[in-house]
């Protein structure tokens, strides 16, 4: 009896509650999404009743009847060379692209080889734009035959387009219409740095460039054609013209953050064209670790425009120095001045301070293969008060991939003005020949001569393989500078470290045999070819240009021909005093060609790991080795 | 004496001892009941009685308990007590139980009700959307501005900063359009229209509160320009409610233009509004504003093709197309008649019968192919421009793994502003379609398998369904929004296989730090003074270094007092620990300075001066390196199927023990913050193997191998056998092992990677004056 009324009552419990739950766990759910739905919305708007995508069941259309597809195409009757033909007829000025301003057949033959006009008598040119005509003419794309050319490029200054400016060259329009080539700028560049003047700054150069291409700086999204133009960064007067400094980065801070965050000096034009974004700027500056200094000071007559704020940012500007900020700061802000480049841009990129860029339609240099968001943080001057946000929201990683990458692009594409010029034409030659291909496998470079042993290679090969982007190999040789003669030294003594490996018993990537033959110039190739001397000095700086480390020395090995050996009577090159010289003097014009001295030094070697350690040599893997 | 380089000497076992789970059961026990319960609501009162049964039998032996306990007491008390604890034990249990159900019902029952919730709407049909009339005389909007770009024609501020990065999509809800005269303006919507506003409405972008979209896309179909009225879609366009010269709308074409010229961009006026369009060609395309995307291929989702793997296909060159001009067509004859077999340039069937579907079948004269089958025959598809620049057969080519011949000049190639389609096609020149063959036949082998596998992961990735389409098109504005969020290069390119099996160094950058910046010396102790004193004696002759660290961790006993301390040249910290566990060598403390860390334990005491100095010097050369002097192995154990840790003296190393290394100090955060899985606190339970750890972080990150210097194997004491007593130890190779096989297993992965060299200074061993070398105390074992 008892245990019955136990159980009804249990169970009647039981069921009420779970009644309760049912219902009353239904309409908290109900209640909650109901709130959702407004919290959503605010009173403006009625909610509509379906808030997402409904699902229909309808059986629909496809959006391209089948027929369609099929049966449409066939009723053009305009011919496809017709459109071709008419294409490059309405396709001109602001809309010139490859196809219809530019002529394939002169390439045709001869590939893409640059001309450069012969410069005229009385004809001055400014020392940034005889800089860029001598790297081309120092490149491995120049031809002095115009018949042979693929692209043209006038000795006429045609950097400077501000009338204002003391540099600027007078009558272009008629110079450049009397050249017998010009062809109405067909399969021209021009290289500009500046255009416009006060007060529109507008990005026409001031003559009628026909079908030209342009490589020029400041160019806007507008006016940029693309895959026809190129976009240069703007470069100061003092840009070295070859080699160029390094980047400031020598090692990797952990954590990467530096003293200040965000960091500009700079300009402020109060009025008129781009001066919008430099006069909002204190809004952002903090004192701290946001600095954004601006100074009223320009022209003569900043007095006159000058705003209630000028004094007061005009004494902070004062307190800080420049290079201690580039130095010191995460993140430097890079906005437009009067036209959309401007110098910070390649000054942040050298300092290793990620360039903030804020300006607006600025088509960024060489965007066409470079992917500035590896590099620079794109900002939008219209969202200027979100930048500190922004920044301080990248992760500590990116900020160290970033700042590498700066470094990198730096290095590569911008230290110099031959750089710029050799990259501006490598994007234009790419154009052309996209399906280079290079097989990627190690090439071992041995003389016929040579004496090393098959477990040698072997173990060079394996050496190799760690370090596929260096020269492996055995005998190894050192430069010097020396301070008597201010010139560098070659030096095949014993020493502690080394600089370069012959090879002549070496194993690099057959990329650098690619390169040896495209990238460099003939003058250099033909100096080796005539010496038959050097070709192993120009692989190291080559090499060590490109990776920015030394080569590998493997085993004790020193030498790798009997001849070297010393005690055989035939008479050898390597025993000639004069070959020495012009090793000597070999390297100090390679030094000249890259601007600087590449070949770095190194105070290891690599052995196997047993190598001479007092254990049965049956346990060595590379046992002629140890012998010598 | 502990194996050379690897352990501290803090007796580990005692210091830390390993908790086993036990401890952790009866919440577990706790939690177990309520599972089992969940089940209840499905299945009704049965159940619910027979559990209440079974709880019940429970209750009674508790109760009984409670009885005899109280029966020491007294027994006039029991009756009455019997009966009040009784009821009040029901009562509570069964409380306890219907709570249990109702938490059951409560998980169970919202889900079904807002599915049935869903299946309500679901019954809407197209037909019953609302109808809007336009009037004849509603307002058009301008035609396309090609000026525009994002910074001109777009309204960011709209978009805002949010910390997910992420924009937000509104749907305008579908309507039926209709003109004065109740003619309607269009078909309503067509299906890959629904699927691609479905997609964006399942996504993580979609919103439905118009006053917070970035933006706005209308429900109005426009993917196909030949079933639209002109004019009066352009009108539906401007009476939207957000409209405002379009700005920040988005419209979806695929087949622009119409009979005669066909432009090359939607003819619809649409002002502002920002278009994404299949068959842009490079004077329409306004780049960064628009968007290029493919046409669709119905066949993608008709036809089951799986991927062909790689290998020689039948044909070289293979032309499907149905409606080619006749110029073109003389052309690829031309091809045909000159390289013969490998040419195939197939056209319609003419004598089909009417029942097979014409779109799945090519002839070839009278040779009759299953299409899009006939692609995977074929290692090179021509994509040829037909009235329109965007073809669906890139699709269906790229699906095929046949890498796409593009003859289209001024085409922009669908998402080109982040694929990279030299990697997965070959774009060639009108003018140059007759050298088509030779250009093609100078690709080598190789780069055409890994064209052919691009291929095919393009149109998985962005081609194989609208949704693919409509989330990469958004993708790519949301990229332009937040470009410091945005998705790298590698991300759009990458196949997922080779996604894996990347890596990308975090020190990429080849730097060698200059040598005045020294390193920074880390001993970590335990109780081991005299040893230590000995070590910091002889790591402070080392010429480069700059600072000197003692790790204390000992916490029952401090370190001796300042003056008993060996007088160096550098600076030298203590840092004392809070717990014993050996991440704390490993910490990215600030008192380092340098980027160069020498992790070294408290007993190596024979390593040199010189030896330490050239293994700082072979470190500048290698920065993203370990660099270090005890050198092991990792070899697979074939009988056991799993690794084994070596400590004999090999001919090859893939680790080196952080007894005595230098590695850069980025590895110390990782180490602390980013070691996957649960490894820094299995090395901390059981004080081993810190080292393996760092190994695998190391080569896991940079894909690099270590470098060992120096011919040293002795570390500890010069009485000592090279490998001394612990090595030996079994149970002591056994741990090593496991952790091998443990890290192995977290990191998915075998990092680890086995060099056969070892670095000695230039002169190492040569005749040669040792006082003219530079590191001559180098070479003992």
């Amino acid at each position: 009896m008892q245990a019955k009324k136990r159980y009804f009552i249990l169970l009647s419990a039981g069921s009420c509650l779970a009644l309760l739950f049912y219902f009353g766990g239904l309409q908290f759910r109900a209640s909650r999404s109901r709130r959702e739905e407004h919290s959503g919305r605010n009173g403006l708007h009625h909610p509509s009743p379906d808030h997402f995508w409904p699902r229909f069941p309808d059986a629909l259309r496809p959006f391209v009847p089948w027929d369609q597809l099929e049966n449409e195409d066939s009723i053009v009757h305009i011919s496809p060379r017709q459109k071709r033909d008419a294409n490059s007829s309405i396709y001109k000025g602001k809309k010139c692209r490859m196809e219809s301003c530019f002529d394939f057949t002169l390439c045709k033959k001869n590939g893409f080889k640059v001309y450069v006009y012969p410069q005229q008598k009385g004809e001055k040119i400014a020392e940034s734009y005889q800089n860029i005509l001598a790297a081309i003419e120092g490149s491995r794309f120049y031809t002095s035959d115009p018949s042979q050319a693929c692209l043209f490029v006038l000795s006429l200054d045609t950097l400077d387009r501000d009338q204002l400016s003391p540099q600027y060259v007078h009558n272009l329009r008629s110079k450049v219409q009397s050249l017998h080539l010009w062809n109405n700028g067909r399969n021209h560049l021009i290289f500009n740095l500046y255009s416009g003047t006060w007060p529109d700054y507008t990005e026409d150069v001031g003559f009628d460039i026909g079908q030209a291409m342009l490589a020029k700086a400041s160019i806007s999204t507008e006016n940029f054609r693309p895959n026809f133009d190129v976009s240069i960064p703007l470069f100061s007067k003092d840009h070295p013209r070859t080699g160029g400094e390094r980047g400031f980065l020598k090692f990797n801070t952990i954590p990467p953050l530096r003293k200040y965050m965000l960091v500009f000096k700079g300009k402020r034009y109060l009025t008129g064209i781009g001066s919008d974004t430099r006069n909002a700027l204190y809004h952002v500056h903090n004192g701290e670790d946001v600095l954004l200094l601006t100074t009223c000071k320009h022209g003569k007559d900043w007095q006159k425009h000058k705003d209630s704020r000028c004094d007061r940012d005009n004494t902070e500007y004062e307190k800080y120095d420049y290079r201690e900020m580039l130095h010191n700061a995460t993140f430097c802000l890079v906005p437009r001045g009067r036209r959309l480049g401007s110098f910070r841009f390649l000054e942040a990129l050298q300092a290793a301070c990620v360039p903030v860029m804020l300006s607006n339609g600025w088509e960024l240099p060489f965007s066409e293969v470079i992917n500035w968001n590896q590099a620079a943080v794109i900002g939008d001057e219209r969202l200027l008060l979100q930048i500190p946000s922004t920044i301080r929201s990248i992760h500590q990683d990116k900020i160290l991939a970033l700042r590498q990458q700066t470094q990198f692009l730096w290095e590569a594409y911008f230290s110099s003005v031959e750089k710029i010029v050799l990259t501006t034409l490598e994007v234009m030659s790419s154009r052309f020949l996209p399906y280079d291909n290079i097989v990627t496998d190690a090439v071992l470079s041995l003389d016929e001569d040579t004496v090393l042993s098959t477990t040698e290679v072997d173990f060079a090969f394996t050496v190799w393989q760690s370090f596929p982007e260096r020269i492996v190999g055995y005998p190894a040789r050192s430069h010097f500078w020396d301070n008597s003669k201010e010139r560098w030294g070659y030096t095949s003594k014993w020493t502690n470290d080394y600089s370069m490996v012959l090879t002549g018993a070496a194993i690099y990537h057959k990329y650098y045999h690619y390169l040896y033959t495209h990238y460099l110039p003939a003058s250099l190739k033909n100096m080796v070819d005539q010496l038959a001397n050097c070709e192993d000095i120009l692989m190291n700086f080559l090499v060590s240009a490109v990776t920015k480390l030394p080569p590998i020395k493997v085993t004790q090995k020193k030498q790798y021909k009997e001849t070297m050996m010393g005690q055989t009577s035939r008479a050898s090159r390597w025993a000639d005093p004069d070959h020495f010289a012009q090793r000597q003097s070999c390297m100090n014009t390679f030094a000249s060609w890259f601007g600087y001295m590449p070949l770095i030094h190194s105070q290891m070697r690599l052995d196997p790991v047993l190598f001479k350690d007092q254990v049965s040599i049956l346990r060595k893997k590379y046992r002629d080795i140890e012998r010598l | 004496a502990a194996e050379p380089g690897s352990r501290p000497s803090a007796p580990r076992s005692f210091a830390q001892p390993w908790r086993p789970p036990t401890r952790r059961d009866p919440s577990r026990a706790a939690v177990a009941p309520a599972l089992r319960y969940e089940p209840v609501t499905e299945r009704g009162a049965e159940r619910e009685a027979a559990v209440a049964e079974e709880c019940e039998e429970e209750a009674v032996c508790a109760i009984m308990c409670a009885s005899v306990k109280y029966n020491i007491r007294g027994p006039a008390l029991i009756p009455r007590m019997k009966i009040k604890h009784r009821i009040y034990y029901i009562t509570l249990f069964s409380v306890v139980l219907l709570g249990l159900i109702a938490t059951g019902v409560f998980q169970f029952w919202p889900h079904s009700i807002e599915s049935s919730s869903d299946w309500s709407v679901e019954k809407r049909s197209v037909r019953d959307v609302p109808v809007v009339r336009l009037p004849a005389d509603s307002p058009i909007p301008e035609r396309g501005d090609l000026s525009c770009r994002m910074h001109t024609c777009f309204d960011v501020y709209r978009c805002g900063f949010n910390p997910k990065n992420k924009i937000k999509v509104f749907i305008y809800s579908l309507k039926k359009y209709v003109d004065d005269s109740g003619v309607p303006v269009s078909n309503t919507i067509s299906r890959e229209y629904n699927e691609l506003l479905t997609a964006i409405s399942d996504s993580d972008y979609y919103t439905d509160d118009i006053t917070r979209a970035c933006l706005f896309v209308p429900s109005i179909d426009v993917l196909n320009q030949n079933t639209l009225r002109i004019k009066e879609t352009a009108q539906a366009l401007a009476q939207l409610s957000r409209w405002d010269r379009g700005t920040n709308h988005l419209l979806f074409n695929m087949l622009p233009g119409g009979p005669p010229d066909y432009n090359t961009a939607l003819d619809v006026p649409r002002d502002r509004a920002l278009l994404a369009g299949g068959g842009f060609s490079t004077w329409t395309y306004r780049q960064g504003y628009d968007v290029s995307i493919p046409v669709y291929s119905p066949l993608s989702a008709e036809v089951d093709l799986p991927e062909k793997g790689p290998g020689p296909r039948r044909y070289f060159l293979l032309s499907s197309q149905m409606a080619l001009h006749p110029e073109y067509r003389e052309e690829l004859g031309a091809l045909q008649a000159k390289h013969g077999e490998s040419v195939l340039v197939l056209d319609k069937c003419t004598n089909l019968s009417e029942d097979v579907l014409s779109v799945r079948k090519r002839c070839h004269e009278h040779q009759v192919f299953d299409y899009p089958q006939v692609l995977q025959e074929a290692t090179f598809c021509v994509v040829l421009r037909g009235a329109r620049l965007g073809q669906a057969v890139l699709s269906d080519v790229l699906r095929a793994g046949c890498v796409p011949v593009v003859i289209a000049d001024s085409y922009i190639l669908p998402f080109s502003e982040v694929l990279d389609w030299k990697r997965a096609s070959v774009v060639v020149p009108e003018e140059k379609m007759a050298d088509v063959y030779s250009i093609l036949q100078s690709i080598p082998q190789r780069q055409i398998e890994e064209m052919q596998r691009q291929a095919r992961w393009f149109w998985e990735a962005y081609f194989q369904s609208i949704k693919a389409i409509a989330l990469a098109t958004l993708q790519i504005i949301n990229d332009r929004i937040y470009p410091y969020a945005a998705i790298s290069y590698e991300e759009w390119n990458d196949p997922p296989t080779v996604k894996w099996g990347s890596v990308s160094n975090p020190l990429f950058l080849p730097l060698i730090p200059p040598q005045s910046q020294g390193f920074t010396a880390i001993v970590l102790t335990y109780d081991r003074v005299e040893s230590l004193f000995r070590v910091i004696t002889e790591v402070s002759k080392v010429p480069s270094l700059s600072k000197l660290l003692v790790v204390w961790n000992n916490q029952n006993k401090s370190p001796p007092e300042e003056s008993l301390w060996p007088k160096i040249r550098v600076p030298l910290k203590v840092v004392r620990t809070a717990e014993n566990k050996l991440s704390n060598r490993f910490f990215p403390y600030d008192e380092i300075e340098t980027e160069a860390v020498l992790a070294i334990d408290d007993d190596i005491i024979m390593l040199t001066s010189d030896e330490l100095q050239f293994g700082y010097e072979v470190w500048r050369e290698f920065p993203d390196r370990l660099v270090g002097y005890p050198g092991r192995l990792h070899l697979w154990d074939h009988e056991m199927s799993k690794w084994k840790y070596e400590s004999e003296w090999t001919n090859e190393v893939s680790m080196v023990l952080t007894g005595a290394a230098f590695y850069h100090k980025y590895f110390n955060y990782l180490y602390t913050y980013k070691m996957p899985g649960d490894i820094k606190n299995w090395v901390d339970a059981h004080m081993n193997c810190e080292d393996i750890a760092m190994n695998f972080l190391v080569a896991n990150v940079t894909d690099c191998h270590l470098v060992k210097v120096t011919p040293r194997k002795k570390f500890k004491c010069p009485e000592c056998t090279a490998i001394d007593g612990l090595s030996l130890d079994q149970t002591h190779m056994v741990e090593r092992s496991e952790c091998i096989n443990k890290f192995a297993s977290v990191f998915g992965t075998m990092p680890l990677k086995v060099v056969e060299h070892r670095a000695d200074p230039v002169l190492y061993k040569d005749d040669f004056p040792e006082k003219l070398k530079s590191f001559p105390n180098i070479g003992s074992l």
